[in-house]
């Protein structure tokens, strides 16, 4: 598309969103981003307003729109605490897309989104190379965490401290079918570890299989694990991001299965939200992957939630082994509503005494690719995140995002912190781990 | 000097991040949380200093460039959208700094782009209490409480934002720094200015800096509801609290369209078929508050109320300010555009204006939900419509016409506490008179000769 006249077309068709907001400004008080920088054209209701005039041809700079509508965590907070209910990330996204359709998708994000992400085994290959050949370029920095920085200078990595990419993909290993029979009653879960548990943080996987096992769940890993399209959509490449819904679905049509767990907060939302918001998008096999979309909706869950509210795990009265502070991801908490189910599982470990941050819900400043582009500002918005966490004394903190946990391993290795960083179903595995045995073949009956 | 000088001089002052010229930019600062058309400025700057706010005011009255100053932007009136093409906003959210809280003798100084619910909360902190609640509280500044002499829920008992300004320091259009008021409970020194500043949404000078009185927070609270099926019921109602020498902190009403909306909203039980929902909240010492709330619950028997509950804990008091909370988020969400006015009647004349509200929303067959401060008078008519229906919408402007008549017929004001600015600048000489708006107008020419601060609001040109 490289007519403005379709640019402002399509534009229009977000007009009855666009209205709905009245300029309230009440999203002022949790933009995470405009806390920062007090800028008008980072918080939703200027960026609205951006989107509005583009489509009303008051304002005729779509790249000054897109520059600043790529300003933003995708955090959802201002959704959340919309009073009018405007739903802006959705507004946001197609923007997104309909800007970048008109102005084309830069060079290197085309190559690679459309050469290794929308391909996932090319793309696990390049991981894999990556994985084995960081070693000489980077040296471990923090024990407790595990993460290290760049040995040289590198334009990509900065000062980051982050954990090294898996040598092996971890589904690679980990695939499965359902090993019972549908008869038998168990619970049929396929497991979506997300591209970051996957390739970086596959400990979080391991758990989770473990807590699977202990709860007798059958799981199935498919073994292939094409990207949810977070990356593609936020980049507002919506051909990649269908491509790789499609690719999700034909693994899963069909199976026979009771849920669809992820230990993801965005892969979580993504599926159970975005999709179904950008179906118009999703293209695959002439629409039939799009109406597949609500079933998948329905049976998808967040471990944590899946835990608590299918398997009926609860709390237990916690013996004073340690305290462990939570981390809402905004994904979690401001997408999907879900923010006692993480807690009941820490404190269903029953080992560590939960010690709540102030404003546990405020975002980290992570916001994926937004961290990439703009990571001066993602650390200042951490640098919150950062002293709300060592506040509490906690000696582990945990939350459920993949996300999450690489920004915030970033923040408290700078701080030369001893703070281990964790998933809640880390914290519930180890504790399975100590008492397990007896428990496991009980709970399996 | 050229524009480019222009810029070049702004950028010296307040750093080139800090100004901000684009096109994009500068349409994100073409508006407020009025339904009144934009008007997009010549530049936005945004000073981080004192130093910088004087110099920023007085290059604007060198160069004669209008002037807007904007705190978040969140007024109801259009007291932020810049008077011309050529207006320069100056933007306060980089002098956000709570500069003390004396606890000895209870007074904060703050600048003013601090937001008055973390001020609230840094007060509370020390133990004190800073009493007026706006509904934008997380988000407005406290420059913008003084400017537009701010109201909340706790106005009948506390008072409003003027309650609390013990001082302004504040720049004139030459960037010459005028202190007016004291840190001490009395202050006989020179003209009352800083009582001047409150209410004058950007006309008369920029506050640099805001001296605000404290207190000590009430012991114990109490809240309850209280069930109505007539308005007159409920408004008898609190004339009798009153007339008891009763003054719950918050007193608020709900009418029928309202709880409708908010019960379709949130689910929370409350009654669809009443006519009128009174929340009523008493705070203080212990004993007086339980006395209070016992006499209050009988008081609304007596006037007739269908039921009446006392909050039992926490949870359930905050369950029922939730149906407060949610009174505008539920309304706003059933049309696209929301026009919320504050016209303001004498207690005792609100049956009287909640029916001729509702004869409004029949003459003109708009959907208006009305919800308010019953204690003051001080009503929230709540007009949904679409603004893109532009036969709809000439209705409404109407309606708003014919609301105003009628408060003011009513012995009431145009606005209980959210200012003029251009909204409702035409009915100002109806409440006052011509010698008012001249005189204002006189005062304006003497402290701003060249007009420069947000010319053309509140008394016109
Ligand atoms: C959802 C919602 C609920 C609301 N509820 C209430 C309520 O309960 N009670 C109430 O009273 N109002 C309410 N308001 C209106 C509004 O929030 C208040 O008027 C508030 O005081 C505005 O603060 P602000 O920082 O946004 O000021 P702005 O809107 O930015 O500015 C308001 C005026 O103050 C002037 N100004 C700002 N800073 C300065 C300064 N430093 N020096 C000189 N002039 C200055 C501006 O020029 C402008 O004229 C509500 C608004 C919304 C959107
Ligand atoms: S809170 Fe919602 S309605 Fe209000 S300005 Fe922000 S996006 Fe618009
Ligand atoms: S999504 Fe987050 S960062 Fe983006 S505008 Fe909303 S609150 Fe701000």
């Amino acid at each position: 598309m490289a007519d403005i006249a379709e640019l402002v077309r399509l534009l229009k068709e977000l007009e009855d969103d666009l209205v709905s907001c009245t300029r309230c400004g009440m999203c002022q008080a949790v933009c995470p981003l405009y806390g920062e920088t007090g800028r008008e054209t980072d918080v939703a209701r200027g960026k609205l307003v951006l989107v509005e005039n583009l489509s009303q041809e008051i304002l005729d700079d779509p790249e000054a729109v897109k520059e600043r509508l790529d300003r933003c965590l995708l955090c959802g907070s201002c959704a959340a605490a919309c009073p009018g209910g405007v739903p802006v990330l959705d507004v946001f996204l197609k923007a997104r897309a309909i800007i970048t359709g008109y102005l084309g998708l830069s060079p290197i994000k085309k190559a690679i989104f459309r050469g290794f992400l929308s391909n996932p085994d090319r793309f696990d290959s390049l991981m894999q190379w990556m994985g084995r050949l960081q070693g000489p370029f980077t040296r471990s920095v923090n024990k407790t965490l595990g993460s290290s920085c760049a040995r040289f200078m590198s334009p990509v990595i900065g000062d980051r401290h982050f954990m090294p990419i898996a040598a092996e993909a971890w589904h690679k290993k980990a695939h499965r079918d359902f090993t019972e029979p549908r008869q038998s009653g168990r619970t049929r879960v396929v497991f979506y570890p997300g591209c970051l548990v996957d390739k970086i943080l596959p400990r979080v996987a391991e758990a989770a299989m473990e807590v699977f096992a202990f709860h007798g769940v059958d799981v199935y890993v498919a073994a292939q694990a094409p990207c949810c399209g977070i990356p593609a959509l936020s980049a507002g490449d919506v051909k990649t991001f269908s491509h790789l819904v499609e690719k999700n679905i034909r693994i899963w049509q069909d199976l026979d299965f009771d849920y669809l767990v992820t230990p993801c907060a965005t892969c979580t939302s993504t599926i159970a939200k975005l999709w179904p918001a950008m179906e118009t998008y999703i293209t695959g096999d002439s629409g039939k992957i799009r109406d597949q979309i609500p079933g998948i909706v329905e049976k998808t869950r967040d471990i944590n939630a899946f835990l608590v509210d299918v398997m009926g795990v609860q709390a237990k009265q916690s013996a004073d082994s340690g305290t462990v502070t939570y981390h809402d991801p905004c994904h979690l908490k401001k997408s999907l509503g879900i923010a006692k189910q993480p807690r009941t599982i820490l404190a269903a470990s029953g080992s560590l005494q939960l010690s709540e941050m102030s404003d546990a819900d405020r975002c980290c400043g992570m916001g994926g690719s937004f961290n990439l582009a703009h990571y001066e500002l993602s650390k200042k918005i951490g640098a919150k995140k950062r002293d709300a966490i060592l506040a509490t004394g906690a000696d582990t903190v945990a939350t459920g995002c993949p996300a999450c946990m690489l920004q915030i391993i970033d923040l408290l290795s700078h701080a030369q912190s001893k703070i281990r960083v964790c998933h809640p179903i880390e914290v519930y595995a180890q504790s399975l781990r100590q008492t397990a045995g007896p428990a496991r073949a009980e709970n399996q009956k | 000097m050229t524009d480019k000088q222009v810029v070049r001089r702004f950028e010296q002052i307040v750093g080139a991040e800090n100004v901000m010229a684009a096109e994009a930019d500068r349409q994100a600062y073409a508006y407020d949380a009025a339904v009144l058309d934009s008007v997009v400025p010549a530049l936005v700057v945004r000073p981080e200093t004192m130093e910088q706010l004087g110099q920023v005011v007085a290059l604007c009255n060198e160069n004669g460039l209008p002037l807007t100053v904007r705190g978040s932007g969140t007024n109801l009136s259009g007291g932020t959208i810049p008077s011309s093409t050529r207006s320069v906003v100056v933007v306060t959210n980089g002098l956000a700094r709570i500069l003390e809280i004396n606890t000895e003798d209870l007074y904060a100084v703050v600048e003013p782009g601090v937001i008055t619910a973390k001020f609230a909360a840094a007060v509370a902190e020390k133990g004190l209490f800073y009493p007026p609640d706006p509904g934008s509280q997380a988000v407005s500044t406290l420059g913008g409480n003084v400017a537009e002499n701010a109201g909340g829920l706790r106005g009948l008992k506390y008072g409003v934002t003027k309650d609390y300004v013990m001082g302004v320091e504040f720049f004139d259009v030459n960037g010459e720094l005028v202190k007016s008021g004291s840190r001490t409970v009395k202050c006989a020194t020179g003209f009352n200015l800083s009582d001047l500043m409150v209410g004058s949404e950007g006309l008369l000078g920029v506050f640099a800096r805001i001296v605000l009185k404290l207190i000590p927070p009430p012991k114990a609270s109490q809240a309850m509801t209280a069930v109505f099926d007539s308005v007159e019921k409920a408004s008898e109602t609190v004339s009798a609290i009153i007339a008891d020498r009763i003054v719950p902190c918050t007193l608020e009403f709900l009418d029928n369209f309202t709880i409708r909306t908010v019960e379709d909203f949130r689910h929370a039980g409350l009654p669809v078929d009443a006519e009128a929902l009174l929340l009523i909240e008493v705070d203080g010492h212990p004993a007086e508050v339980q006395e209070d709330s016992e006499k209050i619950q009988e008081i609304c028997r007596k006037k007739g109320a269908v039921s009446v509950q006392a909050a039992a804990n926490a949870e359930e008091k905050d369950l029922i300010w939730q149906a407060r909370r949610d009174a505008l988020p539920a309304l706003a969400r059933l049309k696209p555009t929301t026009v919320l006015e504050d016209a303001t009647v004498p207690r005792s004349r609100i049956p009287d204006m909640v029916k001729k509200i509702k004869e409004i929303s029949q003459t003109y067959n708009l959907d208006i939900g009305t919800f308010g401060h019953a204690g003051d008078g001080n009503l929230h008519p709540t007009i949904l419509t679409d603004k893109r229906n532009h036969e709809e919408y000439a209705r409404v402007e109407k309606a708003i016409d014919d609301i105003f008549e009628a408060a003011l017929a009513m012995g009431g004001t145009l606005s209980g506490e959210h200012g003029i600015g251009l909204a409702k600048r035409k009915y100002m000489e109806t409440e006052t008179s011509r010698g008012t708006i001249l005189y204002s107008r006189m005062l304006k020419q003497t402290f701003d000769p060249k007009n420069i601060l947000n010319p053309g609001k509140m008394i016109g040109e």
